[in-house]
């Protein structure tokens, strides 16, 4: 039963690796006051370029690259578009996930029935033979490794460091931030475009680690799952990541349920994670001084050094 | 550098002009990529803007397009100008067909031909349903209503495959997921003899019509108007930002829900999984490229229907994936929302200077927005 | 020799000349006045001494030598210092993150950790008695104390000349003289200090010499001390700065009663409304006094009906009780408002005058629910052309017009309404001279015809010009009324720190002052 158990919170953390990728990258972004509703296109476009690069070089770090690289350049035409032309950054973000799911469709169609062959287990040596303890935290792929250190790391940053104490600023007030003189515009542009390398690279974990296949729309929803989750997060890296490996949580619950056969249509079973993400939308709006109070007050606002 | 420059008042001339320019961007973009892949650019682009039209039949698979992109269009017209972007028409869509679908399938080969008005509000109602679950937790809990309408998206796509795989699937269907086809009674009547063009588009047309009539002469239309482009002057006007919510989630909603039952008892005549071809999503795109005016919404529903069966032809003809629609329709969004930036600023070559000149708009002299109110 | 010498500078923009041949010079050790009215050019020419904007011609003088300043950051490295009336801060940190953020560095070091800056808050705050606790988060701080973090982060700096931009429009009149001591001690210990202003009295007071500007060009150099307020204003304006008239009022009947009004504020940042209880009678106005952060939005809010139905009290409109009311349903009854926001909630910027009209003429919608357009269009045109509002036609959008224009139309939208009481706040924040004497004049004929007026204001000049009686609020109380023949900016002063003397309510109980 513990070993079950050890597998379930070992998958756990694996299946919420590529939300929690993302939804660091979408918290740096919003921190600094921009919106991105564009994650669920830079991830599949990051998952298109990540396995279609693994497929021709058989290497998986290209294939990050790759990932990576792709996220971030859908996620630079989203900046020039809502930073520097100051278009509407709902709309554009709505464009990025329209186009990038419209152009990761249409260049996998070569690779649907591609298979990127077996997949070698990662294991830390000595620390992953600890009863429970290795199955559970020790077997995971080096990725999903950084997606925690990257939380970590961006919680120190953002709290402790000057230049984190500079895109906070940002996110609160740009025109402020303008006043005194730092360089708004491209600080953000720098954000958007390491949070689309962050999904980019999320989309690419996605299909070449997690799935390693590639399938028009597979990584259904989790772009939008990750923006939810920032809001739960009230935008703190650590609670990001707690709330994205609660989500895999679920989904790992739920495909545990269907395997047991229990009396449940397995399609209503694969509603939990979005009727999830509902209910967690709902409890953090409800506090609406919470939400307030750790909200960067500039999102989706149009900035003009100008004036 | 290049500089952009606010131009004080926005360009009228820009304002109509800004979706043409898109449009002929996004051609010229397209053709671009035909001779990225190989082919013929002119050719390509013919399959496109030019077979649709060629006889009686093509425009009858136009207007079968058109029209649910008209329908939902209209409605994500309204909810965004409200500035409540109900981002999940296309399962309200579905739930819809889900509603219609329902009645249809109680319908026999003796029902009357009214069966289909039933059909059509059942169809309504349902969307309307699922638009208001977004609507109330938007309303009472302040949840995004993008977020909230979209994970309701995925909802319906799996209550849909539960239904058409499980209770409700065709006996007779040798196992195929999907429900037995509707008696005739139920199918739309066609307008035209040799096109499957039905009453849904001239439907459509009235209700862009009265969509128009709403919003430009009625005082709820202009509540909704000032809500999405001022929340402080909309309170201070006495307008309710409550009623903004449920009118533009519901009106939305029971469009898209119009035209998923339309769809559905017109010219597909069954509920199978994949009855939505993206329809919810492409509506926001022929929102935005009719800068979310009701009769604009009528000629680009018109261009998205023209994108949808390019992508059609290019598959039989070309061999191309169907997705290259997609990628046309993004691309198209893209270049609209590049080209309305012209609306309100000026692009200026300006030789580069060596100090910082920082010059101050007009609205510097004004007092500070609503952040002085905290006071 | 100068410290700063301005010589012949020129600034021009499409469609105006900012500044025309302005001259100006600055002594060691001096407080030099720059004053003029609204729109004379002030804020331009010390955007130009502070390096944000270049001038067209001219020449600045450092010490004798040319200077040359390409930004803010290199004129705070020559010693140039500036305070804004727009403060730079960022609510959710505290003061020393603030100052860490907006200085360059601190001494010779560029690198400064959060410590160093904390040590050096301290080290300046006690040198010139401008005491503040560094953890102290801005959200939390009232606006004076705002000012202090930015005068201390000038201060960081160690300028040798200090800019300060209208200081006293946020302070008390205790307050701006607590603020005149440190600036005469930074003077004496060799800082030079431009004082930007448009209050005489504050400037004879405190300036050893003034420029004053008009409309762009310099029309006098002079020691203030040695003019009265009189000739200071006939310089600062031209001519005879316009008189008001005001009759005395025959009060006609409680207009506006409100009764124990008490809000608890919406979020953490607001101000909470206590037993507010006032009246306004018809024929009157009364003016409402206070420093911004006192509560003035929220009590508006509860008044306008925005903010309707949420807190406890009374609020009756000639008889009638309008405490439910949301604010289309009190227009109706005859109460209208005039908020300090032109732009974003008065009108909405990007549609046409005629549009914003119907915002809160909402008389002109059909049964059916209709618009009528050609009535709306009507009304507008007569309202274009009665107040000489200079806007090309009906549908030139709100964002169009300059601030006066806006504002003369949005005053003339709700006074064609003949409202039986009107609210107005700040009715001439940032207009010129000769649309806020229209609007003045409007309101004290509202006021004479009957109506019950209410004018909430931050400028005490304007109070004193056209008010009968006058409030203050502080803290979210408000002060018994003071009579205007009792009006006094030493005792408002006084009264703004919430030190009112209590009044005796009908149980023998004090009515506590806002102290408490």
């Amino acid at each position: 039963m513990t070993g079950t158990l050890a597998l379930l919170f070992a998958s756990s953390i694996d299946a919420g690796t590529a939300v929690a990728l993302a939804c660091l990258g979408l918290l740096v972004n919003e921190r600094a006051g921009v919106i991105n509703l564009g994650a669920e296109g830079m991830m599949l476009v990051g998952a298109i370029a990540g396995f279609a690069t693994t497929v021709h070089t058989h290497d998986n770090l290209a294939g990050f690259a790759a990932g990576a690289l792709a996220g971030a350049a859908l996620a630079l035409c989203f900046g020039v578009l809502a930073i520097w032309l100051n278009t509407n950054q709902y709309a554009t973000g709505l464009a990025v996930s329209l186009f990038g799911m419209g152009v990761s469709a249409f260049v996998g169609v070569p690779y649907t029935q591609d298979s990127l062959g077996e997949r070698t287990a990662s294991a830390i040596p000595i620390l992953s033979d600890l009863p429970w303890l290795g199955p559970a935290l020790f077997r995971h792929h080096p990725l999903v490794y950084g997606a925690a250190l990257l939380a970590l790391g961006l919680h120190v940053w953002l709290f402790r460091a000057r230049t984190g104490l500079v895109l906070r600023a940002i996110g609160e007030s740009p025109e402020t931030a303008h006043a005194l003189g730092y360089p708004v515009q491209r600080i953000r542009f720098a954000c958007v475009a390491a949070g689309g390398a962050l999904c980019g690279l999320a989309g690419a974990y996605t299909s070449i680690i997690y799935t390693p296949l590639w399938v028009e729309g597979m990584t259904a929803g989790k772009g939008w799952i990750a923006l939810a989750l920032t809001t739960f997060a009230t935008w703190r890296p650590l609670r990001a990541l707690g709330g994205a490996y609660l989500f895999g949580g679920l989904t790992m619950l739920q495909l545990h349920l269907q395997g047991q056969g229990v009396n449940v249509p397995s399609q209503v079973l694969a509603m939990l994670p979005y009727v999830a993400t509902v209910l967690v939308l709902v409890l953090i709006s409800r506090n609406r001084g919470l939400l307030r109070a750790n909200m960067p007050a500039s999102i989706g606002k149009p900035f003009y050094p100008g004036a | 550098m290049l500089r952009i420059e606010s131009r004080g008042a926005p360009s009228r001339l820009f304002a109509h002009a800004s979706p043409l320019i898109a449009v002929a961007v996004t051609l010229v973009l397209c053709g671009a990529l035909f001779v990225a892949l190989g082919h013929d650019p002119l050719r390509g682009l013919g399959l496109f803007f030019i077979e649709p039209f060629r006889s009686v039949r093509a425009l009858g698979e136009l207007a079968i397009k058109a029209t649910p992109l008209l329908l939902i269009g209209l409605g994500l017209a309204l909810s965004f100008r409200a500035n409540i972007w109900n981002i999940g028409a296309e399962g309200q869509f579905i739930i819809g067909a889900v509603c219609g679908g329902r009645v249809a399938l109680a319908a026999t080969e003796d029902t009357s031909g009214a069966v289909v008005v039933a059909i059509a509000i059942a169809g309504a109602l349902g969307g309307m349903a699922w638009a208001s679950v977004t609507a109330l937790l938007r309303d009472r809990f302040g949840a995004s209503e993008i977020l909230v309408s979209l994970m309701l998206v995925y909802v319906a796509e799996q209550l849909l495959g539960y239904l058409v795989f499980g209770p409700w699937r065709d006996p007779a269907g040798h196992n195929f997921p999907q429900t037995s086809l509707f008696a005739s009674t139920t199918a739309i009547p066609r307008l035209v003899a040799g096109s499957r063009a039905n009453l849904g588009l001239p439907l459509a047309l009235g209700l862009a019509g009265v969509f128009w009539v709403f919003l430009q002469r009625s005082h709820q239309g202009f509540a909704l108007e000032v809500g999405g482009l001022s929340r402080s002057a909309a309170r201070y006007a006495g307008f309710s930002s409550r009623a903004s919510i449920w009118i533009a989630c519901l009106v939305s909603g029971a469009m898209a829900g119009l035209a998923g039952a339309i769809e559905v008892a017109g010219p597909v005549g069954q509920l199978t999984p994949h009855i939505s071809m993206g329809y919810g999503f492409a509506a926001i795109i022929v929102a935005f490229v009719a800068r979310l005016s009701p009769v604009g919404v009528i000629f680009s529903s018109l261009l998205m229907s023209m994108f949808y069966i390019g992508g059609e032809l290019a598959q039989s003809r070309l061999g191309l994936p169907k997705s290259l629609t997609l990628v046309f329709q993004g691309l198209l969004l893209f270049a609209l929302l590049a080209c309305d930036t012209l609306i309100h600023h000026r692009v200026r070559w300006v030789p580069r200077q060596r100090s910082v000149t920082r010059e101050p708009a007009s609205r510097a002299k004004e007092p500070p927005e609503p952040e002085r109110s905290r006071g | 020799m100068y410290r700063l010498e301005l010589i012949d500078v020129t600034k021009r923009y499409p469609g105006v000349t900012a500044n025309d041949g302005v001259s100006l010079a600055v002594l060691p050790e001096e407080i030099h006045a720059v004053l003029g009215e609204n729109g004379a050019g002030k804020s331009t020419l010390m955007k130009i001494i502070y390096g944000m904007v270049r001038p067209d011609s001219g020449e600045l003088r450092w010490n004798g030598a040319p200077l040359e300043v390409h930004g803010p950051r290199a004129a705070r490295a020559r010693g140039i210092a500036m305070v804004f009336q727009h403060f730079s801060l960022f609510e959710s940190m505290t003061v020393a993150q603030n100052v860490w953020l907006g200085i360059d560095r601190l001494g010779d070091a560029l690198e400064c950790s959060l410590d160093d800056v904390r040590a050096a808050l301290r080290r300046v705050a006690d040198r010139y008695g401008l005491p503040l606790d560094p953890e102290r988060f801005v959200h939390e701080l009232s606006v004076g104390e705002r000012q202090r973090v930015e005068i201390l982060r000038a201060l960081l700096g160690d300028p040798s000349l200090l800019i300060l931009d209208e200081p006293t429009s946020v302070l008390t009149p205790q307050a701006a003289r607590a603020l005149f001591t440190t600036l005469r001690e930074l003077a004496a210990a060799g800082c030079s200090i431009l004082y930007v202003s448009h209050k005489l009295d504050e400037i004879r007071e405190l300036c050893h010499s003034a420029t004053v500007l008009r409309a762009g060009r310099v029309v006098a150099t002079l020691d203030p001390r040695r003019e009265t307020t009189a000739s200071l204003a006939r310089l600062m304006l031209g001519n005879e700065p316009p008189r008001v008239a005001l009759a005395p009022s025959t009060p006609q009947g409680a207009g506006l009663v409100v009764e124990n009004l008490c809000v608890e504020s919406r979020h953490a940042f607001g101000v909470t409304l206590r037993d507010i209880t006032f009246e306004v009678n018809g024929g009157e106005i009364l003016g409402v006094a206070g420093v911004s952060g006192n509560g003035q939005g929220e009590l508006l809010a509860a008044l306008s009906g925005e903010d309707a139905g949420r807190g406890e009290g009374c609020i009756r409109l000639w008889g009638e009780d309008v405490t439910r009311s949301g604010p289309s349903l009190r227009r109706r009854r005859g109460l209208r408002f005039v908020p300090e926001e032109r732009l974003g909630r008065a009108s909405v910027p990007s549609l046409g005058l005629s549009k914003n009209a119907l915002l809160t003429r909402q008389e002109l919608v059909s049964k059916a629910g209709l618009l009528r357009i050609q009535a709306l269009r009507a009304l507008t045109r007569r309202l274009i052309q009665h107040h000489d509002i200079k806007a090309p036609s009906p549908d030139a959008t709100a964002g169009s017009l300059s601030g006066g224009n806006l504002q003369k139309f949005i005053v003339a939208r709700e006074l064609d309404a003949a409202p039986r009481a009107l609210i107005v706040s700040q009715p001439t924040w940032g207009v010129d001279v000769g649309a806020s004497a229209h609007i003045r004049t409007q309101l004290i004929a509202l006021r004479n015809a009957g109506s019950a007026l209410l004018v909430v204001s931050e400028d005490l000049d304007e109070l004193f010009e056209i008010c009968d009686a006058l409030v203050v609020i502080a803290r979210g109380r408000l002060s018994p009324r003071m009579k205007r023949e009792e009006m006094s900016a030493d005792r408002i002063g006084e009264w703004m720190s919430g030190l009112w003397p209590p009044a005796l309510g009908r149980d023998g109980e004090g009515t506590p002052g806002a102290t408490d």
